[in-house]
């Protein structure tokens, strides 16, 4: 565990008018692993990944990617650091197809901003096929003819497309049912296996136990735990996310690891 | 399911080919019908008039359809781009008939008197202006742009009442005029000006060798050819109608400059809706505005270009109606200008709902309006009958647009 962290978020705070969403929230992720973010309905986890990804400016507290300290004030200036995420509703246009929607708003074009369409097509049938997404009939075919795993499919791989370096999944399979479930998180753990860091927010532990490597548990806008997988049952992380205590006290150092005894 | 494991489906490579009634089948799933029910409305439409209605079938009638279409079918192309978007644009008619009277206005003698493209110049810069401001408060404040344009409806008919307050200005200047009244040599050219059958063949040349080309840049990157015979088929279909249309116009009057506007702003505007990326980009707003965003896409640049585009295509086409009756009055711009831009639109199969459609819908929907409109003047029909006709169909269209609509969001999982 030397190793530094792909990305360190140090006491994040953030507030929408009376609300505060974030507490002085700590997280990890390390490059290769799947780091799970669970906690309940409004515990904060999407506020906290757009946060990261630029949606949201954090009112406090600093994020280090790669070990440099860095400042996100767009998803521009996510993406240009190496940081996709796949939200929940998929932010996919239905109306385009497969290529269309890889290389939505990054379009491969020349001086003139006419577009390039061969390298478009190549590169992502390449990535589609690393990733051995082979479900999918036509890239050229509409979004709107693909199944929901196909589509979750789809806005991961567009993810990877990037040479991207930490990915984070909001809910990525919510949607979807039993094989398409499967699918999902068996492609979630090859961008693991491919060295990328993954950041997979869910509420189906049974998934989290399937691909996480580590679980960050939130409550009420605070870290409530951290746990290896292997060394935690279901039961300690459901106790963590419905009645879990803050595990970092403001201005108490070093309070930050180990799960409330 | 592990890494290794063999998913269901067939392997992206070895069907690296759509079969086309794969193809199909999807389009009619998705609502992408395009414009192939309304091309079948248009040939019985014209079958159907050019049997029962005396002189339609004749070359004076068919340029007569072409030059009356040409300002609307000018109008309805930025209006497919609005739509696309999402959007509607209720001023484009009455914008128009501010070009007119800016055109007007600039070339009189007694007055600007400007020289004609200084003219043509400033009401096409007048009406992008108009464009960028309604799109701005549409874009960057978020007033609906139903309301704001028609906002805009009413504050520029009330200009066009205000400025022209000694109701009519005659165009003296024959260029402007030109717009609408000019017919290319019949020839293949006279002097320096090329002929009909030059356009023809530059049309036909540029088309066929578009699509070659675009077929040997994907094969260079290893991607094969969809649908062989579709690509056969085009090759062949457009030089033909190019040809027959040269051949009929050539039996009236020539070549009408109408024409050459439209074919010319079909392929412009055809070219950056697809080829490019703002193209791309305004199908991703119309398609999921949100998804745009988050894709790092400028939306509120998007709908301010598309209704400067909306703007300066208005204006165009109110410029090639002015030179039609050779003035403008306080009629411009009133009247079915508005309903028979929209309309035309989304019966050639643009959706109303954004997202779907393309450039030529606006060509093939005028064509439609106006060839109706034409059959049943020619059968003696009254002006109600034929206003009543045409929001028939309007109302078929959007029917259809959003029972596909449905169908589509059905089949979407």
């Amino acid at each position: 565990m030397t190793d530094t962290p792909l990305l360190e978020l140090r006491g994040v705070s953030k507030s929408f008018g009376s609300v505060q969403a974030l507490t002085d929230v700590d997280l990890e992720v390390r490059a290769g692993e799947v780091m799970a973010l669970v906690g309940d309905n409004g515990a904060g986890k999407s506020t906290l990944i757009k946060c990261v990804a630029g949606i949201h400016p954090m009112d406090e507290g600093e994020m280090i990617f790669n070990g440099q300290r860095v400042s996100v004030s767009s998803p521009k200036d996510a993406a240009k650091l190496g940081i996709e995420v796949v939200y929940q509703d998929l932010a996919l246009c239905d109306n385009l197809d497969v290529v269309q929607n890889m290389y939505l708003g990054r379009e491969a074009r020349n001086a003139v901003q006419v577009l390039r369409e061969p390298p478009m097509e190549a590169k992502t049938r390449e990535t589609l096929k690393t990733l051995r997404v082979t479900t999918i009939r036509s890239i050229r075919q509409p979004v709107a003819t693909l199944s929901g795993g196909q589509r979750q499919s789809v806005a991961v791989a567009r993810a990877v497309l990037w040479n991207s370096k930490l990915v984070i999944l909001d809910e990525p399979t919510a949607a979807l049912g039993v094989a398409q479930t499967e699918q999902v998180l068996a492609l979630v753990n090859r961008l693991a296996e491919q060295g990328l860091g993954v950041v997979l927010i869910s509420h189906n532990l049974h998934d989290i136990f399937e691909t996480a490597t580590r679980i960050a548990v939130l409550r009420l806008g605070r870290n409530a735990g951290l746990f290896e997988r292997t060394q935690v049952t279901q039961e300690e992380v459901v106790h963590a996310i419905t009645a879990g205590q803050p595990t970092k006290v403001s201005g108490i150092a070093g309070t930050e690891h180990g799960a409330p005894a | 399911m592990t890494a290794g494991t063999p998913t269901a489906g067939v392997d992206a490579e070895a069907v690296p080919l759509d079969p086309l009634p794969q193809r199909i089948w999807d389009n009619v799933r998705t609502g992408n019908l395009g414009s192939a029910p309304v091309m079948l409305a248009l040939g019985i439409v014209v079958l159907f008039f050019g049997i029962s209605a005396q002189n339609f079938w004749s070359p004076a009638n068919f340029t007569n359809i072409i030059t009356s279409m040409a300002g609307p079918c000018l109008i309805a192309y930025g209006v497919v781009f609005v739509l696309l978007i999402g959007e509607i644009d209720l001023s484009v008619a009455y914008v128009s008939g501010v070009a007119g009277v800016v055109v007007a206005e600039a070339q009189l003698p007694t007055g600007a008197n400007l020289p004609w493209y200084l003219c043509v110049l400033l009401a096409i810069l007048a009406t992008v202006a108009i464009g960028a401001f309604q799109g701005s408060v549409v874009a960057l404040i978020g007033v609906p742009s139903f309301v704001v344009t028609l906002a805009g409806y009413e504050i520029w008919s009330g200009v066009i009442l205000k400025v022209l307050n000694q109701g009519v200005i005659t165009i003296q200047s024959p260029k402007i005029n030109d717009f609408s009244g000019y017919f290319f040599p019949k020839h293949w050219h006279a002097g320096w000006v090329l002929g009909g059958w030059t356009l023809a063949t530059l049309v036909s040349v540029g088309y066929v060798g578009g699509m070659l080309w675009a077929a040997l840049s994907g094969r260079r990157h290893g991607i094969a050819v969809r649908d062989p015979i579709v690509l056969g088929l085009k090759m062949v279909s457009v030089p033909l109608v190019a040809v027959l249309t040269v051949f009929v116009l050539n039996k009236d009057r020539g070549v009408p400059l109408g024409v050459l506007l439209m074919v010319g702003s079909l392929v412009v505007w055809t070219f950056v809706a697809k080829r490019t990326t703002f193209g791309r980009h305004v199908y991703a707003v119309g398609g999921n505005a949100e998804a745009a965003r988050r894709a790092g896409i400028n939306v509120a640049r998007i709908r301010i270009l598309v209704f400067m585009i909306a703007g300066g295509m208005s204006g165009l086409g109110g410029i090639v109606l002015a030179a039609r009756l050779n003035s403008v009055d306080l009629q411009a711009g009133s009247g079915t200008l508005l309903l028979d831009a929209i309309a035309a639109v989304v019966i050639g199969g643009t959706s109303l709902f954004g997202g779907r459609g393309e450039i030529r819908n606006a060509l093939i929907g005028t064509a439609l309006i106006y060839t109706i409109q034409s059959g049943m003047f020619i059968k003696g029909y009254a002006t109600g009958i034929i206003y009543i006709v045409t929001g028939s169909i309007l109302l078929v269209a959007v029917t259809f647009d959003t029972v596909v609509r449905r169908i589509q969001v059905r089949s979407g999982r």
